[in-house]
């Protein structure tokens, strides 16, 4: 097995005075989907806002434990959040493209607004993002019209471009498809799967057919705690802990 | 299945209508109402010479206020330069960096104390601090009393609107990693823009007919004011010396001046908002 990309060990997080992790440890594989899934307020969004040090943006929000991302920590005095931000790219639940901004000027954001003002890179990249993330055929006659006029699944696919446009170690989704239709959905998880091949993603889903249709890697959260983490395939059919049966099996969730 | 409406409540629906109806008619008619007798009173003392000419001296008919149309705009771009920026700057500071401090809550404080001040104490302060030392009126001690004005609402108005900038957006900013400054920059700002220039608009509406601050620090002149150490004519001052002039011809020039203001109000209004819908306002966006 290969080296991997996240070694996490013994993170806990607070909202306050809320534990919602209690000391979770897990190695993420790089280009390998890992799923992660639980009932609602089990923390598993939670830690993926951890794997890009965006739960620390939350007035009060705390984190402890170490996670490393390639081998080098990414807590720690003197480490950049912005830069291992880059590193980590993220995709929100709610597809959130900047309102002020054109299509084109979405996917370029992350790079323009870092420092890169060469027309010609910024063109070929926002291309190669916009073709990733399938969106390219649907909006390349549509660049300057705004992020917003697009139906809420090409606004996914904006945000997954725009993620993926400054060229991430890691893409992390926190419940890509919650908000979209079936028909949506199935683009979506379509593109995760060609994606897969260049990068390593880490997905939070509510949905576990989903988990089982996409992921190599499965974790099963439960009141913040990491109740099993397997491969997908065995999860889903012998799972190991009882609770685990009980949750995938729709006893209780 | 009974599927018709009760009476009772077709009735609570058709006296509520006529209600929230009457009402809103009500409020325009008002609007509508003076904007008419305006127009009606000040229209005949409306030509080219209002625009282009000074005022002639008592007893001579015909003149016009163009000192104090420029006055008036000197003294709103001036209070502006001094109002929008401070406030401004302050709100972005209060939503984005002071939400839950002592001194975020203290400027607040004093943000609204200094909205309930009356226009005339302000007036007074920028007397004391302006005019005595300089030992005259002037545009500069003018501007400074209305930018003074200016601040409170300009600083609210600015948090209210970047507090309106859902976190969603901010979040996703962040995630591309882009440092909090050019979050707040080159995301947040430009999302609450328009609503934030619609709060400068507004402010900018409100200190437009302010008189009392201007009696003590602009105070008037019949002739033109050059540069801005020297006193200024202005709309709303001479509505109020013409209106309680004795003379006929006078008070129909205080209606014009009167509707000269609303104009400048308005076109300001239809500027600020044709450019930003240039700008910011791209076709198909919601």
């Amino acid at each position: 097995m290969s080296k991997p990309i996240f070694e996490i060990s013994q993170l806990h997080a607070w909202f306050g005075e809320v534990h919602v992790l209690k000391g979770i440890s897990l190695s993420v594989a790089p280009r390998e989907v890992t799923a992660l899934i639980g009932p609602s307020g089990c923390g598993k969004s939670t830690f993926i806002r951890c794997l890009n040090r965006l739960h620390e943006v939350i007035p009060g929000a705390r984190v402890a434990g170490e996670i490393r991302l390639d081998g080098g920590p990414i807590y720690g005095p003197g480490i950049d959040p912005a830069v291992i931000r880059r590193r980590v790219g993220m995709v929100f639940q709610k597809p959130n493209p900047f309102p002020t901004m054109s299509v084109y000027d979405n996917v370029a954001a992350g790079l323009r607004l870092n420092g890169m003002r060469k027309r010609n890179v910024l063109d070929e990249r926002v291309e190669r993002a916009l073709k990733q993330a399938a969106l390219w055929d649907e909006v390349k006659d549509a660049l300057h019209k705004s992020g917003m006029s697009l139906s809420g699944g090409q606004q996914q696919r904006l945000c997954i471009a725009r993620a993926l446009a400054v060229d991430p170690e890691v893409l992390l989704l926190d419940e890509p498809t919650s908000a979209l239709d079936p028909i949506a959905t199935g683009r979506i998880e379509e593109l995760l799967r060609e994606l897969r091949e260049s990068y390593t993603i880490v997905i939070v889903t509510h949905n576990m057919q989903q988990a089982a249709r996409i992921s190599d890697k499965t974790g099963f959260f439960l009141l913040g705690e990491l109740v099993e983490f397997d491969i997908t395939s065995k999860m889903f059919t012998n799972p190991k802990d009882s609770r685990t049966e009980d949750y995938i099996t729709g006893r209780f969730g | 299945m009974n599927t018709t409406i009760p009476l009772h409540r077709r009735l609570t629906n058709i006296v509520m209508l006529s209600l929230t109806g009457l009402f809103t008619l009500l409020t325009l008619g008002i609007l509508f109402f003076i904007l008419g007798y305006i127009t009606y009173h000040g229209i005949t003392a409306l030509d080219r010479d209002f625009f282009t000419k000074l005022p002639k001296p008592v007893g001579e008919a015909g003149g016009g206020m163009a000192n104090a149309i420029l006055g008036t705009i000197k003294l709103l771009a001036l209070a502006s330069l001094i109002g929008i920026p401070i406030g401004f700057f302050g709100g972005v500071y209060l939503s984005e960096y002071g939400k839950e401090t002592t001194i975020g809550f203290l400027v607040r404080f004093a943000a609204d104390l200094l909205n309930g001040f009356p226009s005339i104490v302000m007036g007074i302060f920028a007397y004391i601090l302006i005019v005595l030392p300089m030992k005259h009126f002037s545009t500069l001690a003018g501007g400074f009393a209305l930018g003074i004005m200016m601040i409170p609402i300009a600083l609210r108005s600015t948090e209210e609107f970047l507090t309106l900038v859902p976190a969603s957006i901010r979040e996703a900013a962040l995630a591309l990693g882009l440092p909090e400054w050019k979050m707040v920059t080159f995301v947040v700002i430009p999302t609450a823009f328009r609503g934030i220039m619609t709060g400068v608009m507004l402010n900018i509406a409100r200190v437009a007919g302010e008189t009392a601050p201007l009696l003590f620090t602009a105070f008037s002149n019949r002739f033109w004011s050059k540069g801005l150490l020297e006193p200024t004519a202005s709309l709303p001052v001479m509505i109020y010396t013409y209106a309680i002039a004795p003379y006929e011809d006078w008070h129909r020039q205080a209606w014009a001046a009167g509707m000269v203001l609303l104009m400048l109000v308005l076109v300001a209004n239809l500027i600020a908002r044709l450019v930003l819908h240039r700008r910011f306002f791209q076709p198909g966006a919601s």
